[in-house]
């Protein structure tokens, strides 16, 4: 504990003058007059793909190339007919390291970075999301905001739980700043937009 | 010759290599203003993160109280470490309870400034880095060059030969795709090994508890859903009020690293997953010491971003090993000195003085200014050789005197081009005018 009250004891005894924090509400972030397309830019941008669904969700996904070649499918989202994972028999995460398509629900989905809101609910099955070799996320069309200081005023944190925002699939460009897709994670990614 | 010089001289001997250098490191640089111009409140975002920080620090000991609290209410432990020795003992001991020998790492600067790898290495722990730039600097034995690009200053074939030594590639790979795809399957192998998982922490947010880590590859978050252990570092610095000025952050941060509206994985980790434990360890290592100097608390700003070292003309053209700091750049050699004055003493003259890198800070850290400041302390202090000290009185007494600056430029005139020179060691000096510029003037208006 000592190492405790040293830390703040030094903190505080050097604290500079109290400065106010600033009013972010007056913050006039950026808009678009069509968020749907600059999404969908956006998600391009990020090295993904995005499909507005018009018709059944099983129709979108198999449009996708790597769902139709998948043989090991993981489901978040219900109703998806090539899941074949019995997440409910899945005690450690390692059982999933060979799964090839990855079906995730977004909360929310932001215009200005294509990033999805998904948040984790428990289980052991979380490392599905990163050990997939593709993945495909859901988000309802109502559930875009334009930037992320909307974002944040409509998420609750689960705590304790995991939540992150996904921008695209695993990307690097760590060797002579060529960006390769699929470096650890998903090597494709495609958004479906709900509506 | 400064220490920063002599290690930038090998660097510089090789002029194409420099030249590459400079131009990989610049298009970086360019990809932020190109990310910079989609935002058209950004210099207005920059000054709120700028506010922002100004208050968190203002209150410090009190967020990381809030943090703490938040933490432990959503289950992780927190340890604090009043300086690297302690940090690396901790880290070393929740590994050592639990009988844990492989460990693998997504990027943390902290833990490079605290020398963990080496620490737990000498104690029989396997540490793997496996952020792809980090992996290849940890194969080669060597430090990252730059905090975000870790292998920026290796060619693609130099890798290759790398990879076939390491992970067995065909001899002449050198396809960055195929590169990446061999490490990918043997970085696979170590994540499903590991016995712990251990992060950076790009934010802690007070009000909730909580850690952000924000990647590209995907490396945390294989790192902490695998194995049942999840160690997270962070500088008590990171901590942020909420999510409200998280969010500002995080629009600032991948825009000015690499260019990218925002990381690929922006992960917010509140607490262990079940059945699993996650430790958060607090470090100051010399933070409240930078706090406690006015002149210099806003280094404390700082989000790692890296935009200071892209567009930086000594950084990109010495390169970052030549600073002989875990964290390179103008906002390494801010840092530096508070560690060690004396060892880091040549790093605030590492520096052309040109302001770019303020420009381009994300939350307007004033580092040419801090650069500036260390000059005239470190003098003070007689940390600096006695001939720059001897040249800096000479230049200042010769410049507030109209009379020597007139005969010292015209001796400059004569005999500049014909002197030994260290300056000219690397670049060619420009050819001398004839006359002086007053005596230009003079002919173009006439007497006054």
């Amino acid at each position: 504990m000592s190492d405790r009250s040293d830390i703040l004891g030094a903190l505080r005894a050097v604290a500079p003058f109290a400065a106010p924090l600033p009013d972010l509400t007056r913050l006039a972030a950026v808009r678009y007059p069509d968020i749907r397309d600059r999404f969908a830019k956006s998600v391009v941008e990020v090295g993904g793909r995005c499909l507005f669904v018009d018709g059944t969700l099983e129709d979108a996904l198999a449009t996708i190339p790597e769902y139709l070649q998948a043989l090991k499918v993981v489901s978040l989202v219900p109703g998806v007919a090539k899941a074949n994972v019995d997440l409910a028999a899945i005690k450690d995460p390692h059982q999933l390291a060979d799964v090839d398509f990855c079906v995730l629900p977004a909360e929310l989905a932001v215009a200005e970075n294509g990033a999805c809101w998904i948040v984790h609910h428990g289980g052991p099955n979380r490392a599905a999301a990163f050990l997939t070799q593709h993945l495909a996320v859901v988000v309802p069309a109502n559930a875009l905001v334009h930037n992320l200081h909307e974002a944040y005023a409509r998420i609750q944190f689960p705590s304790p739980g995991f939540a992150m925002w996904l921008s695209g699939p695993s990307k690097t460009a760590d060797i002579e700043q060529a960006l390769v897709i699929g470096a650890h994670g998903a090597r494709s990614c495609t958004v479906l937009v709900t509506s | 010759m400064t220490d920063h010089a002599a290690r930038a001289a090998s660097f510089v001997a090789d002029d194409a290599r420099l030249h590459w250098h400079d131009k990989a490191v610049w298009f970086v640089r360019n990809k932020r203003d190109i990310a910079r111009s989609f935002v058209p409140e950004w210099e207005e975002l920059r000054s709120l993160g700028s506010q922002i920080k100004t208050h968190t620090l203002s209150r410090l000991a009190d967020y990381l109280e809030q943090f703490e609290r938040n933490a432990i209410a959503a289950g992780a432990k927190v340890h604090w470490a009043r300086d690297a020795t302690e940090h690396n003992r901790i880290v070393h001991g929740i590994l050592r309870e639990r009988g844990v020998t492989r460990l693998v790492k997504s990027k943390s600067m902290l833990t490079e400034e605290c020398h963990l790898n080496e620490h737990l290495e000498e104690n029989g722990v396997e540490v793997v880095d496996t952020d792809l730039g980090e992996r290849i600097v940890q194969f080669r034995r060597e430090p990252p060059s730059h905090i975000v690009m870790p292998a920026i200053h290796l060619k693609k074939e130099e890798i290759g030969e790398l990879f076939h030594e390491k992970l067995g590639t065909p001899v002449g790979l050198s396809d960055p795709k195929q590169l990446t795809e061999a490490a990918r399957g043997h970085l696979r192998e170590k994540f499903l090994g590991a016995q712990a998982g251990l992060t950076g922490v790009n934010f802690a947010i007070a009000s909730t508890g909580g850690v952000v880590v924000c990647t590209n590859e995907g490396n945390a978050d294989l790192g902490t859903s695998l194995p049942p252990i999840h160690i997270a570092c962070m500088g008590v610095e990171k901590v942020v009020p909420s999510p409200h000025e998280l969010a500002v952050f995080l629009r600032l941060l991948a825009r000015s690293a690499t260019g990218q509206p925002i990381t690929t994985y922006t992960s917010h980790f509140h607490g262990p997953r079940p059945g699993a434990e996650m430790h958060i360890v607090i470090v100051d290592h010399g933070r409240s010491g930078i706090l406690g100097r006015e002149e210099y608390r806003n280094a404390l700003k700082c989000i790692r971003c890296a935009a200071c070292l892209n567009t930086c003309p000594v950084y990109r053209r010495s390169g970052g090993h030549s600073y002989g700091v875990a964290v390179a750049g103008p906002i390494g050699s801010v840092l530096a000195p508070h560690v060690d004055a004396k060892k880091h003493a040549g790093l605030p003259f590492a520096s052309s003085l040109c302001g770019s890198c303020s420009d381009v800070c994300p939350v307007r850290i004033d580092l040419h200014h801090q650069l500036f400041t260390w000059r005239g302390e470190l003098s003070a202090r007689g940390l600096v050789p006695l001939r720059k000290r001897v040249i800096s009185r000479l230049s200042a007494w010769v410049l507030a005197r109209t009379w020597a600056y007139r005969i010292f430029g015209k001796l400059v005139r004569m005999f500049a081009p014909h002197l030994p020179n260290p300056w000219t060691r690397t670049r060619d000096l420009p050819p001398m005018p004839r006359e002086s510029f007053r005596a230009q003037w003079r002919k173009r208006v006439g007497p006054k």
